[in-house]
């Protein structure tokens, strides 16, 4: 059974476009999404909802005003200015608890959050684990960790050849649970200055975890001339790229009607995202023999 | 005025929008906080002379005097640390640096030493007092290295702040506390799907907001619709435009591109000033 984790460093580049698509195309697959603040996949997978589990991110600290003499212990100690007025603000709160043992007055509890909820769901092409980030949590690569591994169970419970994971933008905590333990990663990228720039640094982080990456230039035919410069970065770095999508309206059309650019005909992005699903299973299933 | 630029959905023009609205405004500070990937100085080409290093106060913990008591490691919320028999773990990443591990251990074995985990660069694009925050490959938490930014914020200027994607902790951490939050926004099924989150957090930390429709043109409606029906304020919409595209991936800003769009971008200063001054009024 093996985990691929499609991420992008910059935001918008199609992750969610290409997962929905080999969501479609892979025989045997549990998917998951990982975009835990800002999950779209399931805009074309429509999942039924057969679980569902609330998830704490942390505690956030509550100081009872009865006991509080002010003496201002919990203040000095905070180093996240979550105490003002003697009133914590959950939002700038971490969760740390110190101010609970600084305080002479045992006048600070923690009291446990609930930050979200994560699902179980059936899809037309498979069970799906997602979630749903409370709104203004924080932790979300805690939550990213849940779904991946309520995923990875479903899957080997399920004998299915592989766990498909629409990662989030970034680098950082989310991005980082999203990936680690992953058999491989496919960077969707763009032919922009910025999203060169961004693949690098994702490319950067996969390294730094120790997991090897693919690419795909989405929209390559935009500019031609930085899509030669991905390739040639691509080369250097020893990174294959197995997919070449061009830019194409129904991309969006498919996306309006529920539908991924692998069930939608999308003309030639539909053929390209198939020919390129084949070089990903191939290099994933490839890495079992020898 | 502090102005946040946030979307919830990556890739539908924060960076777009911000860059043009710092180049068509005077006495400007730009604050790129999109820390994990920061691309603003793509645009607006900054000569950078100054850098801060971003730390956080990590433990050092002498084995010599600790006893394995593992104070420490129950006080620890993050699983920073993991206490054996005969030996102490320390996981860098999950440490958030709260000090609570120093505190607490009753042989004073923990001290404190700074961990590097990334960068504030300041320097000029222009008249443009430019910041930016660079997050070290493989280090999880963005929201410090934002904090540093926003600690430099010089309140008499305009002050633009280039949020990250998303709507957890480092988004947060560039919106809160502003005067104003614009929603960029693209009319299709993903877009109106993570406005949706965008407006609910922004409702939740209690900023005024605005949406700004980019690349009109491209998909349906719905956004339309949707800020109607909740009363959102659509401040502008920008049709989509292959030169922009264009220029977008040569890191030209829409602005230069399209230089008459700068009186759509001060028509929107001048109509959060106006939202602003009704609030307070």
């Amino acid at each position: 059974m093996k985990q691929l984790t499609i991420i992008s460093g910059k935001g918008g580049t199609g992750k969610t476009t290409i997962t929905s698509a080999f969501a479609h195309l892979a025989p045997n697959a549990v998917l998951s999404d990982c975009d835990v603040d800002a999950a779209d996949l399931h805009l074309i997978l429509e999942p039924a909802i057969k679980h569902k589990e609330s998830y704490s991110g942390g505690s956030v600290a509550f100081i009872d005003t009865a006991k509080c003499t002010q003496c201002g212990s919990c203040v000095e100690a905070c180093r996240f200015d979550a105490i003002r007025n003697f009133v914590v603000d959950p939002i700038s709160c971490e969760g740390c608890s110190l101010c609970t043992y600084v305080c002479p007055e045992e006048a600070i509890v923690m009291k446990e959050q609930i930050s979200g909820h994560w699902f179980v769901s059936s899809t037309r092409e498979g069970t799906m684990v997602h979630a749903k980030l409370g709104i203004a949590e924080d932790n979300s690569g805690k939550l990213v960790s849940v779904v991946r591994q309520k995923a990875k169970e479903i899957a080997e419970e399920e004998k299915k050849d592989i766990v498909i994971i629409d990662g989030p933008p970034g680098i950082g905590c989310p991005v980082i649970a999203s990936i680690t333990g992953a058999d491989m990663v496919l960077v969707v990228t763009e032919p922009t200055l910025s999203g060169l720039h961004d693949m690098e640094r994702v490319l950067d982080t996969a390294k730094h975890f120790s997991i090897p990456a693919l690419v795909c230039i989405n929209k390559f035919d935009i500019n031609p001339e930085n899509s030669a410069i991905i390739e040639d970065t691509c080369d250097k770095r020893g990174v294959r790229v197995v997919g070449r999508i061009p830019y194409d309206k129904s991309v969006t059309a498919a996306m309006i009607h529920k539908k991924s650019a692998a069930e939608y005909d999308c003309g030639d992005v539909s053929r390209e995202v198939v020919a390129m699903w084949n070089n990903v299973s191939d290099a994933l299933f490839a890495q079992s023999e020898g | 005025m502090k102005i946040a630029v946030a979307s919830g959905k990556g890739g539908t023009g924060k960076t777009t929008v911000s860059v043009s609205l710092a180049l068509s405004l005077d006495n400007v500070q730009f604050l790129d906080c999109d820390v994990e990937e920061p691309n603003a100085s793509i645009f607006l080409k900054p000569e950078i002379n100054e850098k801060f290093l971003v730390e956080i106060p990590v433990p050092e913990v002498n084995e010599e005097k600790c006893d394995y008591c593992r104070k420490c490691a129950q006080l620890c919320a993050f699983n920073a640390l993991v206490v054996l028999a005969e030996k102490v773990l320390f996981f860098p990443e999950m440490c958030h640096g709260c000090g609570g591990c120093s505190y607490i251990c009753p042989q004073q074995a923990i001290t404190e030493k700074n961990r590097e985990i990334g960068v504030v660069e300041r320097g000029r694009a222009g008249d443009i007092d430019f910041i930016q925050g660079i997050l070290n490959i493989g280090e999880p938490m963005a929201p410090p290295i934002i904090k540093k930014e926003r600690s430099l914020i010089d309140p008499s200027k305009t002050v633009i702040l280039d949020a990250p994607p998303g709507t957890s902790c480092p988004v947060i951490e560039t919106i809160r506390a502003t005067d104003f939050c614009i929603l960029v926004t693209e009319p299709t099924p993903f877009g109106l799907n993570d406005l949706k989150l965008a407006v609910e957090t922004v409702r939740e930390i209690n900023v005024p907001f605005g949406v700004v429709i980019n690349q009109h043109g491209i998909g349906d409606d719905a956004v339309e619709h949707y800020c109607n029906r909740e009363a959102v304020p659509i401040l502008m919409r920008i049709a989509w435009d292959r030169r922009i595209a264009e220029g977008y991936s040569k890191g030209i800003p829409m602005v230069t591109v399209l230089p008459e769009l700068k009186n759509d971008f001060r028509n929107i200063f001048s109509s959060i000033q106006t939202t602003l001054q009704q609030c307070s009024g």
